[in-house]
């Protein structure tokens, strides 16, 4: 039982910090290596309003989710942009970013106990004979709420379904008259939102460390990869996928064994289906 | 030219299918080709002209279906294996290494194990210094020797040298099939004029090829056999003269009238 | 502005004249130090490097870089003449640390054998355990490349094998810091010279060939994933020497020779020296190494550093110090009037 409403939890999580990721890499196929850097920044400042400005919790939220979009959509616009369609460069450049980002923080002391937010409601629940926290809940239930909107979002609206439109076929977007720019720009954006929103979420269950820059960056590539590059209902699949492997493994293996499993998610999906379980890519690229 | 149709053929294409996700881009196609004769190849856009070469020469998996090549079973085979028997294909798409001259171009295939073999298209089974080599082979596809155009970069070619450098790759290996996409397409009407003699003299020196083409005033010229594909089926198989007359061609083509009507009438 | 449209810049060659494609015709001494002199720099600098440096400290730090020269080498060649962009130039160290270790500490084997033995066994090994990655292109081949030296390092950390994250320690060092030194200094300019000469013949161009058009090369009879293993064999085989050097030098070998500065460094410096000129990299980590041990005291703040300096050229001098440098040598710009 505790596997599974774990195995849950952990998925969801998974999901959160990959949605970003799949998002952005879907609608301008960029690889956004800065993720886990903007995950980072974005508690770092909600930490810094509540703690250093004392300004209300849930402001505090809002502004540094709004701040985060706007470093993302400001690297995309100065940096990412000159790059496009370059990949590799792309990811160069991103993870530097992303490395000058999280070092930065290492170099200005950012570690240790004192750097973490509160949970936004203390106490726990017992459910089924397991004791759960709130916090955990409602990582669960504003999960599914984000994957839920998100789907709304780029049916019913002009800019979703704009962006899906990009995510098709870029030129032909041009044609209809879609800014291809601006729609990676605010696709940019929202994707350091949504990485923005999983570290306000995930963060009062523990503190804010640089190493999880690092670590969510993984997590996220090995969902991505795993449900298909730039297929996001494939990435919510997958997180489920890796999230109950990697509670299996922690039980059944130790702790140890967990960044195993993503790591090897990812080399195996390469290997064996390099469009992921659930991405449609490969049947195209092998037309010549 | 006198074919002995008799004898097994040198390619048998037996129930070919392929599928991409839902799209059936071939299905069941089946037809032979006799060592020495030139057999067209032609259908409209999306027809699966180009899926039939690539399946044939293993670039993509087939859904079901076997390609023998001199009663050899290639079905399985990776391309690199299929083009190292001797069955060649030059691509729709052109994509010489653009920064490399046009003689350097050639180099490349010629380090294959075939080309080592066989010493390249006229070579006796020795292969000798391969800038040499490949500057043979150019000047025998239409490049003047001493002038500077083996020595241009591919970028700078037009179109005409660079169908002939697609040729003059497959020629490298001594092959004894070459698939041609689309040879034609793209060039002027006397670049054409001065490609059919170099296809005439590929056959007349034995080297069996399988034209894909939409340019069908000059393929009629040159093929011994049509092929038909609409919609991934073999519609229709014969001389130039009997595929000319067929209904069904022209329908395929240029829509039926009856088609017309229904149209209209909706 | 008005003057620029009236005015353009006229390249004009410098240097031979009587050229083709790869073949000089020299006709004076002149061309021919025109030639040599920017070959006989960068050898006799290299050689010299050691003996003008002040102090142990230093000297070290030459030994460090040459490391992180044949690293960026290795980047360099697979990345623009095969065209596989391998982020994981940490496993190579990692890989031929080990071997290193290995071979030193249990067989007994003394560092001049075991840096060649660990180069080539190890580079036998990356080649096999990259064997199934290869079809993979672009992005996809980045990410899995870049995955290999975390996915080995966690295992260790997790196993607890081969000295779990204490690592192994207890290896000889070299027998003097001089023969260090040139020893490192030697392997490199035989690799460079060596890659350089690799590249421009025959094979050179099929391997270009796998890089522009893997197509073409399939359909002339020839297996790509074969060519692509021989890069990545050679490769790996310079990125073990550094990883087995680096073992010698610290004594030690242990799961942070899998660590991301042994990826991104050499990239970093790939990009700044040039990417595909081959001496670019070695150039670009003679400026980058010094400077981030220069910053050595600021702690992480180094890694912000050349992650920014790596940015600035991507966007503003992609094409690397050089191309720039070459292109400078070897044509000289005026004004003209149109």
């Amino acid at each position: 039982m505790d596997i599974l409403i774990y195995g849950t939890i952990n998925s969801v999580t998974l999901a959160l910090y990959a949605i970003g990721f799949a998002m952005v890499y879907g609608v301008s196929r960029l690889p956004n290596f800065a993720h886990g850097a903007l995950y980072v920044v974005s508690g770092f400042i909600t930490w810094s309003f509540l703690n250093s400005l004392g300004l209300n919790y849930l402001l505090s939220i809002i502004l540094a989710l709004i701040a985060t979009a706007i470093i993302g959509a400001l690297i995309y616009q100065f940096v990412l942009i000159r790059v496009r369609g370059m990949e590799i460069s792309e990811i160069i450049a991103s993870y530097a970013i992303g490395l000058a980002i999280l070092e930065g923080f290492r170099w200005g002391g950012f570690k240790g106990l004192t750097y973490t937010l509160p949970a936004f409601i203390e106490g726990s629940v017992e459910i089924a004979g397991v004791s759960v926290d709130y916090q955990r809940l409602l990582v669960v239930g504003i999960g599914a709420a984000v994957v839920g909107l998100l789907w709304l979002f780029t049916r019913y609206t002009r800019i979703g379904l704009a962006m899906r439109g990009m995510a098709q076929d870029e030129r032909a977007a041009l044609m209809l008259g879609i800014d291809s720019d601006l729609i990676a720009v605010v696709a940019m954006g929202f994707g350091s939102m949504l990485a923005g929103l999983a570290a306000v979420l995930l963060l009062p269950l523990g503190n804010i460390v640089v190493e999880a820059g690092y670590n969510i960056l993984i997590l996220a590539i090995a969902v991505c990869i795993v449900g298909g590059l730039g297929s996001w209902m494939g990435a919510v699949l997958a997180a489920f996928l890796i999230g109950f492997a990697q509670i299996l493994t922690v039980v059944y293996l130790g702790a140890h064994y967990q960044m195993v499993v993503a790591l090897l998610a990812i080399i195996l999906t390469l290997i064996l289906r390099p469009s992921g379980l659930f991405g449609q890519q490969k049947e195209l690229e092998e037309r010549v | 030219m006198k074919l002995d149709t008799d004898k097994e053929p040198i390619l048998r294409v037996e129930k070919v299918s392929k599928a991409f996700g839902g799209i059936q881009a071939l299905n069941g196609v089946s037809f032979e080709v006799h060592k020495g004769e030139i057999l067209g190849i032609i259908g409209p856009n999306g027809s699966g002209k180009t899926t039939v070469v690539n399946c044939i020469t293993g670039f993509i998996k087939k859904t079901s279906g076997r390609v023998f090549f001199r009663g050899r079973d290639i079905s399985n085979k990776p391309p690199h294996k299929i083009a190292d028997m001797g069955v060649t294909r030059t691509f729709q798409i052109m994509r010489p290494y653009f920064t490399l001259p046009a003689y350097k171009n050639l180099v490349i295939p010629l380090f294959s194990p075939r080309a080592k073999r066989t010493g390249g298209w006229r070579g006796g089974g020795r292969l000798g210094d391969r800038n040499t080599v490949s500057l043979d082979i150019l000047e025998e596809i239409g490049f003047e020797r001493d002038s500077y155009v083996p020595y241009k970069t591919a970028s700078t070619l037009p179109t005409g040298y660079l169908k002939r450098l697609e040729l003059a790759r497959c020629l490298a290996l001594k092959p004894e099939i070459i698939i041609c996409d689309e040879v034609f397409s793209g060039l002027s009407m006397s670049e054409i004029a001065s490609m059919v003699p170099l296809i005439e003299r590929l056959q007349m020196e034995g080297i069996t090829l399988i034209m894909i083409e939409h340019r069908l005033r000059e393929l009629f010229r040159v093929a011994n056999r049509i092929m038909m594909l609409n919609f991934g089926e073999k519609l229709t198989e014969g001389t130039s003269e009997e595929v000319m007359a067929d209904e069904r061609v022209k329908e395929a083509y240029f829509g039926s009238q009856k088609v017309e009507e229904v149209m209209r009438h909706a | 502005m008005e003057n620029n449209t009236q005015r353009r810049k006229e390249r004009i060659d410098r240097g031979i004249k009587v050229r083709t494609d790869g073949i000089y015709a020299l006709m004076s001494i002149r061309e021919l130090s025109y030639l040599l002199l920017p070959r006989l720099v960068l050898i006799l600098g290299m050689l010299a490097l050691p003996l003008l440096v002040p102090g142990m400290y230093w000297q070290r730090v030459i030994t460090i870089t040459c490391i992180y020269a044949l690293l960026a080498l290795s980047f360099d060649f697979l990345a623009h003449y095969v065209g596989l962009v391998s982020l994981g130039g940490a496993f190579f160290v990692g890989v031929g640390g080990y071997m290193a270790a290995i071979m030193n500490t249990t067989f007994g084997l003394p560092p001049w054998l075991t840096v060649p033995l660990a180069a080539l066994a190890g580079g036998g090994i990356c080649t096999l355990l990259l064997l199934p990655c290869l079809p993979l292109r672009g992005v996809y081949f980045a990410i899995v490349s870049l995955m290999y030296p975390l996915f080995v390092a966690r295992l260790i950390e997790a196993l607890n094998i081969l000295g779990g994250t204490d690592g192994i320690t207890g290896i000889d060092g070299f027998s003097n810091r001089w023969a260090e030194q040139y020893f490192i200094i030697g392997i490199l300019l035989l690799l460079l010279f060596g890659v350089r000469r690799l590249v421009n013949t025959d094979i050179g161009l099929v391997l270009r060939g796998v890089k522009d058009n893997d197509q073409a090369i399939r359909a002339s009879g020839m297996n790509v994933t074969l060519y692509k293993a021989m890069a990545v064999y050679i490769a790996s085989v310079m990125g073990c020497l550094g990883g087995a050097c680096l073992a010698h030098i610290y004594m030690w070998s242990g799961i942070s020779q899998f660590a991301l500065d042994f990826s991104i460094l050499p990239i970093a410096a790939t990009v700044i020296g040039g990417g595909g000129t081959l001496i670019g990299p070695v150039l670009g980590c003679l400026i980058l190494v010094p400077i981030s041990e220069l910053l050595r005291e600021f702690g992480t703040l180094r890694i912000v550093f050349y992650a920014l300096i790596l940015v600035a050229f991507i966007i503003f001098r992609s094409e690397g110090i050089m191309v720039y440098g070459q292109r400078k040598y070897q044509q000289f710009e005026r004004w003209t009037r149109i």
